[in-house]
């Protein structure tokens, strides 16, 4: 392999190819839109749409044509707009990931998109988008081995693969969903209603149909995003990697997980399949950014055996529990407000981590490090008080999910409210002493 | 657990009494004067103290809500608990706060008060005390602040 061209500390410009790939994606929007909506009314030339696209491509002509970046004083500097001039300005030692997304399009002209990682900030911005496939994994490297103060020419350091999800698994994972479930109760019921009131079978029919393309896009769209998932370790974090339309590649820096949370539906337990998430600090403007890129999952494990995600766990946060013993469930009496959840709401806390358990037909366990936690909440409703049951919440910075202990006995509430304050403190000290 | 609870300013109870009785005698004023003269003066009279049987109701509700409110300085976190209904706790630790918020709305300003509210990095953390003095809302805001800082711990 030939020696990768260095970081450019002169202004230099994306892949020419990049306006393609920006008006690309915006046209093949605007034209399923537009085909959904004239074949209904044939015979008419899409004008509209015809400009649409053009000004799409227009629009990633000029934002190719006036950005430009480089290396510089030890920070990456993006200069864009047309405009409104945005100069985005990135210290490399604040770099504390670089993701990588190759949307469909991308693929085929053998482009991929730089995305940087920073701790609590705005990242919408701080990206190449885009640059040729080899480029892209040159310049990564050589950007984190700058951000961690190695010289830019070290080679990217070694990652070993730790698991792999193939595809037919994940597409049979996704057919038991819940999700399918409902979609599966909806056409039973329209059978159901058919046979009984055949005078009804047009729109009956009518509004099954749209229910389940909705149901079958977003399903096909989370297949299409965990296709052949993979995970890796990397000396900074876990390496994420999957997709089948589009790829992306995503670094979880160590120490940043907020939380994990252990996912079992209804119809994977006779499969003992576990699914586990995810959830970094990350600002909410970035969640839209996600968005646009595609990535609709945060899942580490999209679907695996108790003993992958046990294993799992225990490498992502070690010592963590995340199957509680039923005595650690709530007292008889809370059944009047968690009818059916009642045997499943369990919680579990040691010096380290608190799981908290929830749901009955989908059951999620969402696992805490107790030194993440940014506040911790008691909540009791009249039926509650009455039934002298109380709700602890622990709060982190990741938006997905909470600690949610529900329903315990008031003293054992009281306890967690009196200990955990504390136990956390401890447990900060103890995470930022290491 | 000895814990010094600090409330509210009892001037918050006033601005709570003003906005209240200032919507209830508007709605009574028009409501009153409008079927009174429309339809007839029993109808007014009646749907007049239905509101105001209403707002007296509502008054009681926000009373007990004012009573309510309350926050505590500890070591290392603030406690602030509210609500009459679903009583609510919310501890958080000093070194957690990302920033402080201090808002006053027109009536507050009126009566020389302050919301002082308590940013952290998770989003569903609510920390908000109300109706605080002017004076009393900025030594809060001081004393957090520089508590924050003295222990503020990364992410």
């Amino acid at each position: 392999m030939s020696q990768p061209a260095p970081l450019p500390s002169e202004w230099a410009r994306l892949h020419p190819l990049s306006p393609v790939v920006h008006g690309g994606r915006a046209a093949a929007a605007l034209v399923t839109a537009v085909a959904l909506n004239s074949a209904a009314q044939r015979h008419r030339t899409p004008w509209s749409a015809l400009i649409a696209v053009g000004i799409a491509v227009i629009g990633g002509l000029v934002y190719w044509s006036v950005t430009k970046w480089r290396v510089h004083n030890g920070e990456l500097q993006i200069n864009t707009g047309l405009f409104r001039r945005q100069q985005v300005r990135v210290p490399l030692t604040r770099i504390q990931g670089i993701d990588t997304n190759r949307p469909l399009l991308a693929r085929a002209l053998g482009l991929s998109e730089l995305k940087l990682i920073l701790a609590g900030h705005d990242t919408g911005l701080a990206k190449l988008a885009y640059l040729g496939e080899d480029r892209a994994v040159a310049v990564r490297a050589q950007l984190l081995a700058v951000a961690h103060g190695l010289s830019d020419d070290t080679p990217e350091p070694v990652e070993y693969p730790i698991l792999h999800v193939p595809g037919g698994r994940i597409v049979t994972a996704n057919l038991l969903s819940t999700r399918f479930t409902v979609g599966a109760v909806m056409v039973a019921a329209a059978i159901a209603t058919i046979i009984f009131f055949p005078q009804v079978i047009g729109p009956v029919l009518a509004t099954v149909v749209t229910l389940l393309f909705g149901d079958l896009l977003v399903t096909a769209r989370q297949i299409s995003a965990e296709w052949e998932f993979q995970l890796a370790e990397a000396p900074d974090g876990i390496r994420l990697r999957s997709g089948l339309l589009q790829t992306r590649a995503e670094t979880i820096p160590h120490g940043r997980v907020q939380a994990v949370r252990w996912v079992e539906p209804l119809w994977w337990r006779p499969f003992g399949w576990v699914r586990l998430e995810f959830d970094v600090a990350r600002r909410r403007n970035n969640d839209r950014g996600d968005r646009q890129s595609g990535t609709t999952s945060k899942a580490l494990l999209p679907v695996g055996s108790r003993e992958q995600a046990r294993w799992l766990l225990d490498r992502l946060l070690p010592g963590a529990v995340a199957e509680l013993p039923a005595s650690e469930g709530v007292p008889r009496r809370a059944v009047w407000r968690l009818p059916l959840a009642r045997r499943y709401a369990r919680l579990h806390h040691d010096g380290v981590y608190i799981s908290c358990c929830t749901g009955r037909l989908r059951r999620d366990t969402v696992v805490v490090p107790l030194a993440k936690v940014q506040s911790i909440r008691w909540s009791q409703g009249p039926w509650s008080r009455r039934l002298r049951l109380a709700s602890v919440f622990v709060d982190t910075a990741g938006q997905r999910f909470t600690g949610n202990a529900r329903c315990r006995d008031v003293e054992e509430a009281q306890q967690l409210m009196a200990r955990l304050p504390d136990l956390a403190r401890a447990a900060r000290a103890n995470a930022s002493a290491r | 657990m000895e814990l010094d609870w600090l409330s509210p300013s009892p001037q918050m109870w006033r601005a709570r009494k003003l906005q209240l009785g200032l919507v209830a005698g508007v709605a009574i004023l028009a409501a009153g004067l409008g079927l009174g003269i429309g339809v007839g003066a029993a109808a007014g009279i009646a749907v007049a103290a239905g509101i105001a049987v209403a707002a007296a109701l509502y008054g009681v509700l926000l009373w007990r809500r004012y009573r309510a409110w309350g926050y505590a300085e500890r070591e290392d976190d603030l406690l602030v608990r509210r609500g009459v209904m679903i009583r609510r706790l919310t501890v958080v630790p000093y070194g957690r706060m990302q920033f402080i918020d201090v808002t006053a709305g027109p009536v507050d300003r009126l009566f020389k008060l302050a919301t002082v509210q308590l940013h952290t990095a998770a989003a569903s953390t609510d920390a908000r005390i109300p109706g605080l003095d002017t004076g009393e809302a900025e030594r809060l805001r001081d004393r957090l602040a520089a508590l924050g800082e003295a222990k503020a711990t990364g992410l």
